[in-house]
């Protein structure tokens, strides 16, 4: 199985994701630099958190127009899984593969903690190893993760079953509509997520719930 | 030809900086403030000086990189460079 991370100018949880990957699948992943105009032909690809072009206009708005992307958006059109996290969220909502859009945080503050999270959907490609319902603790690490779109979009979210994760009834870190934390598209296969799973996927990080994430999309590809 | 370019939350998109900003003139003693919406300016020289074609490369920018339209509006505005 091909897994590839995109590393932006500004990316900071890249070599986290890596490590995962690794675990999970036994071999180190392409490792592929935001100006490359190719993609070798990969099963999974992972945005991953930090500040890729140190956020300059919108998050995620420059490195959703770099030439990496539109590799990656013809590969996510073509069924490789795609995962974001994060900033890597904020890019998929910028390049228009999930809807949406992450506003700053309604306190202001950026917000880096724990939370509570619940499992809404089991049946996407990367939720598959959790049970439906789920609470799992996985730390959120942002300043723009509040989630918004509007009602019509919110409805069919709903409606599709698309909102994979929740944050837990009183822990929404950033006033993020419906408590969402994580949606998927249509097909399951494109998962964004604002808290970060490769930072608790060990026991020495505290614990590991984030590790199913990775597992769950090795074993739903495999 | 120089494009001015607002570029402003959607009526209803909550926007905590200008919440903020709207308390700390409240704070100042600056009365009679109803509401604070922040929003960005951007400025761009085209080489074009056909105003109808700069409108149209303008809004292409908009809609593709320089706004959101999920959240936010634009408006442009064109003048002589």
């Amino acid at each position: 199985m091909q897994a590839a991370v995109i590393v932006f100018p500004g990316s900071n949880c890249d070599r986290d994701v890596a490590v995962c990957l690794e675990a999970a699948t036994g071999q180190a992943p392409l490792m592929a630099w935001h100006g490359d105009a190719n993609l070798p032909k990969c099963d999974l690809i992972v945005l991953p958190g930090g500040f890729s072009y140190g956020d300059y206009l919108r998050c995620g708005s420059m490195a959703a127009n770099s030439p990496i992307m539109r590799e990656v958006v013809a590969q996510a059109h073509k069924g490789a899984a795609v995962l974001g996290i994060c900033n890597g969220f904020q890019v998929l909502t910028e390049c228009g593969l999930l809807p949406g859009v992450l506003m700053q945080n309604k306190g202001l503050n950026f917000v880096c903690r724990n939370t509570q999270l619940t499992v809404t959907n089991n049946t996407t490609a990367f939720t598959s190893l959790y049970g439906a319902g789920e609470e799992i603790t996985i730390p959120v690490a942002h300043n723009e993760g509040n989630y918004f779109a509007d009602d019509h979009t919110l409805k069919q979210l709903q409606d599709e079953d698309r909102i994979a994760l929740s944050y837990a009834k009183g822990d929404n870190p950033n006033g993020a509509c419906l408590d969402i934390a994580g949606i998927s598209d249509a097909s399951g296969r494109i998962v964004g997520m604002m808290p970060h799973p490769e930072r608790r996927a060990e026991a020495a990080l505290g614990g590991d719930d984030g590790k199913r994430m990775f597992s769950g999309i090795v074993e739903a590809l495999s | 030809m120089k494009a001015t370019i607002h570029i402003t939350l959607k009526n209803g998109v909550l926007d905590p900086q200008g919440k903020a900003i709207e308390n700390a003139l409240g704070s100042l003693g600056f009365g009679g403030v109803d509401e604070v919406r922040q929003g960005k300016l951007i400025e761009v020289n085209l080489s074009e000086n056909d105003a109808e074609k700069a409108r149209a490369t303008l809004t292409d920018m908009c809609e593709k990189l320089l706004a959101n339209t999920v959240i936010e509006n634009y408006d442009i505005h064109l003048s002589e460079a």
